[in-house]
C-alpha cells in the first residue's frame, strides 16, 4: 500500500481503528525524523513496528502519547486521533492522554520505591482509589495481570528496583495497566533482558491482547512474527509498508521489506 | 643568595646530566639499528633517570643544609670566644647572633652588644668557608650520581620503568603534604587546647551557660575572673550558622535547582546556572558588608515596628539571612547535581503515567535525588558554622543564649577572632580559650562533612 494515501479499509477489518495518524512529520531541530506516515492502529491487535536503527519507529511511537514533548526541540506536524480526537489539539490535556495512552520502555525504568508503590503511582495521580482497600484490588488486579502477583505478593514492601530485568519490566507494566489505559505502548521492552524473561514479557504481550490496543516497537524480527498480528515496517524515517503480520513476512509487497526481512540489511 | 647560585648550578649540572644520558641511548638506538626493543626504553628516560640520579642526592644536601646551616654556623662561632664570654644558649644567643648578622649584612649600622663586631668578621669568615664547602659537597654529589647513572645506561636497562616509579614518589610527596599539614594543624590545635583544659575544666567549658573571658590581669582587680563556658557561643553558631541560614538556603537553593534542572529552557538555564555559581565566589567580606550596612538596619528597623524597641543593631536575623544568601550557590549545585544524575528514565516513565512535571518533581525526582540534596545540605551546614566574615560584621559579640532572632548573638568563630586579634598573652586562659573553641568548630565540621560525603557516596552507588 503506499502509506501516503488513506488506509485500505479492509485493513481495519471490522474494527474501528483506535488511534489514527495522517502526514505525520516530526523534526527533532532541523533534522527530518519522520516524514508523512500514516497509520491506523486497532484495538484488538497487537501492532508492530519494525526496521533497522534510528528508522523512526521509536520516534513514531513517542508522538503516539506525545511523550516527544518532553524533547527540547522536537516540532510534530500533521494529524494523530485516539478514538476522532486529535490528541495534539489544544483542547486535548496531556495528562488525560497519558493516562489513556500508557507506555512501557526499552530499559525497565521503576521508581525506586516499593512494589506496591510503583503501581500505586499512577492510580494515585490520577486519584483512581478512594480508600486503602481500593487500592489494594487495583494493585493486585495489576500485578495479577503483569502475571507478577505470585512471585511479589509476600513482599510488596520491597524496592521494585531490587527485582531481576525481567520482574522490573513486568513491574513497569503493572504499572502502567493500573490506571487501565486503552493503549500500550511498548518501546523494544524486552531489548535488555534476557532470553526467558523475553519469553515471559511475550507470552504476557498474548495475554493482553484484546484488553488493550498495543504498539510494540522492536527489531528483533522474530519478536515481532511471534506476537503481533499487524507489522509496520519504517525505514529512514518513512513508513514502507503496513500489513498483516503473516503477509508482511511471507509474501512482503516492497523489496525494501523483503531486503530487511531477509537480513540483507538492517 | 650563595645558596640560590648553588641551586641554580645544580640544576644546570642536572640538566647537562640529562642531555648527556638522552645523547648516550641515542647512539645506542642508532647501534642497534633504530629497531623497536633493541633498547628498552626511550632516550629521553635514560637521560631523566641520569638526571634524576645526579640531582637527587645533590638537592637533599642542599636543602639540609639550608636547613640546619645557619646553626652549624653558630656553633662554630660561638666556639671561638673563650669558654667565659660565651652567651648562654637561648634568648642571649639568638640577640646576640642577630646582631652579628645584621652587622655582616650592613642592615645594622651599629650594635649594642659589644661583643657582636668582634664576631662578625669571624662569622663572615666561617659562613663563607662552610656555604662553599657544602656547595662542592653538592657538585661532588651531582657528578658522581652523573657518573654512576651514566655507566648504566646500556639497551637492556629498564629505565623508564625507573623513571616512573620516581615519578610516582613524587606525586605521592605532592599528595601526602597537604595531608600532614592538616595532621599539624590539628595537632596543634589540641596542643593549645590542653594548656587550656589544664586551666578550665572541660565540662564547665562544654556545658557551662556563662561566656566572659576577661581574665583579671593583677591580681587586685575585680569582676574579671572569667567565665568559660562555650554554650552560648555554640548555641549562636547553629542558631544562625544552621537554623536561620538553613531556613533561607535549603528552600531557594532547592527550588532554584529543581527549576534550572527540569523547567528552565536550555538557553536560560546556559546562563542562569554559571551566573548563580557565581554567588559562590564572592568574597565573604563583601557579604559582611551587605550584612552590617543593608540587612542589619532593615532588621532592626523591622523589630521596632514589632514593638522591640531597644532592638539591636546586630542581630542573629541579619546575619543568618544574608548567610543563607551565601549559602544557596552550594545547596542548589549539589541538588542540581543529584537531579541531573537522577536517570531521565526515571522522568519519562513519571510523564508517561500521566504525571504532571510537579508531580514527577515531588514524587520521584526529589526523592530519587535525596540522598544527594542531604549531602549538599550538610557540606552547606558545616561551610556556614565555620563562616567567620559575616558574623564578625553583623552578628555581634554579646553571648546571649536566646531564640529571638532579632538580638544579638555571637558564634564562635566571632569570639575565635575577638580573643586572638591584638596583643595576647600566650599563657591566659582567654587567648587559650580560642584554640579550644576552634578545636570544638574542627570536630563539628568534620563530623559532619564525614557523615555527608558517606551519604552522597551511598546515592552514587545507587545508580551504577
Amino acid at each position: 500500500m503506499n502509506p501516503n494515501s488513506a488506509p485500505n479499509p479492509a485493513m481495519g477489518h471490522n474494527n474501528v481503528p483506535k488511534m489514527t495518524a495522517r502526514d505525520v512529520n516530526v523534526f527533532y531541530g532541523q533534522k527530518q525524523a519522520i516524514r508523512n506516515v500514516s497509520i491506523d492502529v486497532t484495538s484488538d491487535n497487537v501492532t508492530a513496528f519494525i526496521g533497522p536503527s534510528g528508522c523512526g519507529k521509536s520516534t513514531f511511537l513517542r508522538c503516539l502519547n506525545r511523550m516527544n514533548d518532553t524533547v527540547d526541540g522536537a516540532r510534530v506536524e500533521g494529524r494523530i486521533e485516539l478514538d476522532a480526537q486529535d490528541i495534539y489539539a489544544p483542547a486535548m490535556d496531556v495528562v488525560q492522554l497519558r493516562a489513556r495512552v500508557g507506555m512501557v520502555f526499552q530499559k525497565p525504568n521503576p521508581f525506586p520505591k516499593s512494589i506496591y508503590e510503583n503501581v500505586a503511582y499512577g492510580p494515585r495521580i490520577h486519584g483512581l482509589a478512594q480508600a486503602k482497600a481500593d487500592m489494594d484490588n487495583i494493585v493486585e488486579s495489576a500485578l495479577r495481570r503483569a502475571g507478577l502477583w505470585e512471585e511479589v505478593k509476600d513482599r510488596l514492601g520491597e524496592s521494585g528496583t531490587a527485582m531481576s530485568g525481567g520482574q522490573q519490566q513486568r513491574l513497569c507494566i503493572a504499572r502502567a495497566i493500573a490506571v487501565d489505559p486503552e493503549v500500550i505502548l511498548m518501546d523494544e521492552p524486552c531489548s535488555a533482558l534476557d532470553p526467558i524473561a523475553t519469553a515471559r514479557i511475550e507470552e504476557l504481550i498474548d495475554e493482553l491482547r484484546g484488553r488493550y490496543a498495543i504498539v510494540i516497537v522492536t527489531h528483533n524480527m522474530q519478536q515481532a512474527a511471534r506476537v503481533s498480528q499487524k507489522t509496520a515496517f519504517f525505514h529512514l524515517g518513512t513508513l514502507v509498508e503496513y500489513d498483516d503480520t503473516s503477509a508482511i513476512f511471507t509474501n512482503p509487497r516492497e523489496t525494501r521489506t523483503k531486503d530487511y526481512i531477509t537480513g540483507r540489511y538492517g | 643568595m650563595r645558596l640560590l647560585i648553588a641551586f641554580a648550578m645544580v640544576l644546570a649540572l642536572a640538566g647537562l646530566a640529562y642531555l648527556a644520558g638522552r645523547g648516550r641511548a641515542n647512539r645506542l638506538v642508532l647501534a642497534g639499528g633504530n629497531r623497536i626493543g633493541a633498547v628498552h626504553s626511550r632516550p629521553v628516560y635514560h637521560g631523566a633517570y641520569m638526571a634524576v640520579l645526579a640531582l637527587a642526592p645533590a638537592l637533599l644536601l642542599l636543602a639540609g643544609w639550608a636547613i640546619v646551616g645557619e646553626n652549624v654556623i653558630e656553633g662554630q662561632v660561638v666556639a671561638t670566644m673563650p669558654a667565659a664570654s660565651q652567651p648562654a644558649p637561648g634568648n642571649d644567643r639568638v640577640a646576640l647572633m642577630n646582631e652579628v648578622r645584621g652587622l655582616v649584612t650592613g642592615d645594622l649600622p651599629q650594635a649594642f652588644n659589644p661583643l657582636a663586631p668582634v664576631l662578625a668578621p669571624r662569622y663572615a669568615a666561617i659562613k663563607n668557608n662552610l656555604d662553599l664547602l657544602a656547595g662542592a659537597l653538592a657538585v661532588a654529589l651531582l657528578c658522581l650520581g652523573g657518573l654512576w647513572g651514566y655507566s648504566r645506561i646500556r639497551p637492556d636497562f629498564r629505565a623508564r620503568n625507573r623513571v616512573e616509579a620516581q615519578v610516582r614518589v613524587l606525586l605521592l610527596v605532592a599528595s601526602v603534604v597537604a595531608i600532614i599539614t592538616t595532621f599539624g594543624i590539628v595537632l596543634s590545635l589540641i596542643f593549645e587546647s590542653i594548656r587550656f583544659f589544664r586551666m578550665v575544666s572541660p565540662v564547665e567549658f562544654l556545658t557551662g551557660l556563662a561566656w566572659s573571658p576577661q581574665t583579671a590581669l593583677r591580681a587586685d582587680q575585680v569582676g574579671s575572673t572569667g567565665a568559660f563556658g562555650a554554650v552560648p557561643l555554640f548555641w549562636g553558631t547553629i542558631f544562625i550558622g544552621a537554623i536561620i541560614a538553613m531556613a533561607v538556603a535549603i528552600p531557594l537553593g532547592l527550588m532554584s535547582a529543581i527549576y534550572l534542572t527540569q523547567y528552565a529552557q536550555p538557553s536560560l538555564r546556559k546562563w542562569m546556572k554559571p551566573v548563580l555559581e557565581l554567588l559562590a565566589g564572592v568574597p565573604t567580606v563583601v557579604y559582611g558588608f551587605f550584612a552590617a550596612l543593608t540587612v542589619a538596619p532593615l532588621v532592626r528597623q523591622l523589630a521596632v515596628m514589632l514593638g522591640m524597641v531597644d532592638a539591636s543593631a546586630d542581630s542573629a536575623l541579619a546575619a543568618g539571612l544574608v548567610m543563607g544568601v551565601m549559602i544557596i550557590p552550594f545547596v542548589s549545585s549539589m541538588a542540581d547535581d543529584a537531579l541531573t544524575a537522577v536517570p531521565r528514565a526515571m522522568r519519562d516513565g513519571s510523564l508517561a503515567m500521566g504525571a504532571t512535571m510537579s508531580e514527577t518533581v515531588k514524587k520521584v525526582m526529589v526523592p530519587a535525588a535525596l540522598p544527594g540534596i542531604i549531602g549538599g545540605v550538610l557540606l552547606a551546614v558545616s561551610r556556614a558554622i565555620g563562616e567567620t566574615m559575616i558574623v564578625v560584621m553583623a552578628a555581634g559579640l554579646a553571648a546571649n543564649l536566646t531564640a529571638n532572632p532579632f538580638a544579638s548573638v555571637t558564634t564562635v568563630t566571632t569570639q575565635i577572632v575577638a580573643l586572638l586579634t591584638g596583643d595576647q598573652e600566650f599563657d591566659s586562659a582567654k587567648t587559650l580559650s580560642a584554640f579550644a573553641l576552634g578545636l570544638v568548630l574542627f570536630m563539628m565540621t568534620l563530623v559532619l562533612n564525614i557523615y555527608a560525603l558517606a551519604v552522597v557516596k551511598r546515592y552514587r552507588e545507587a545508580y551504577e
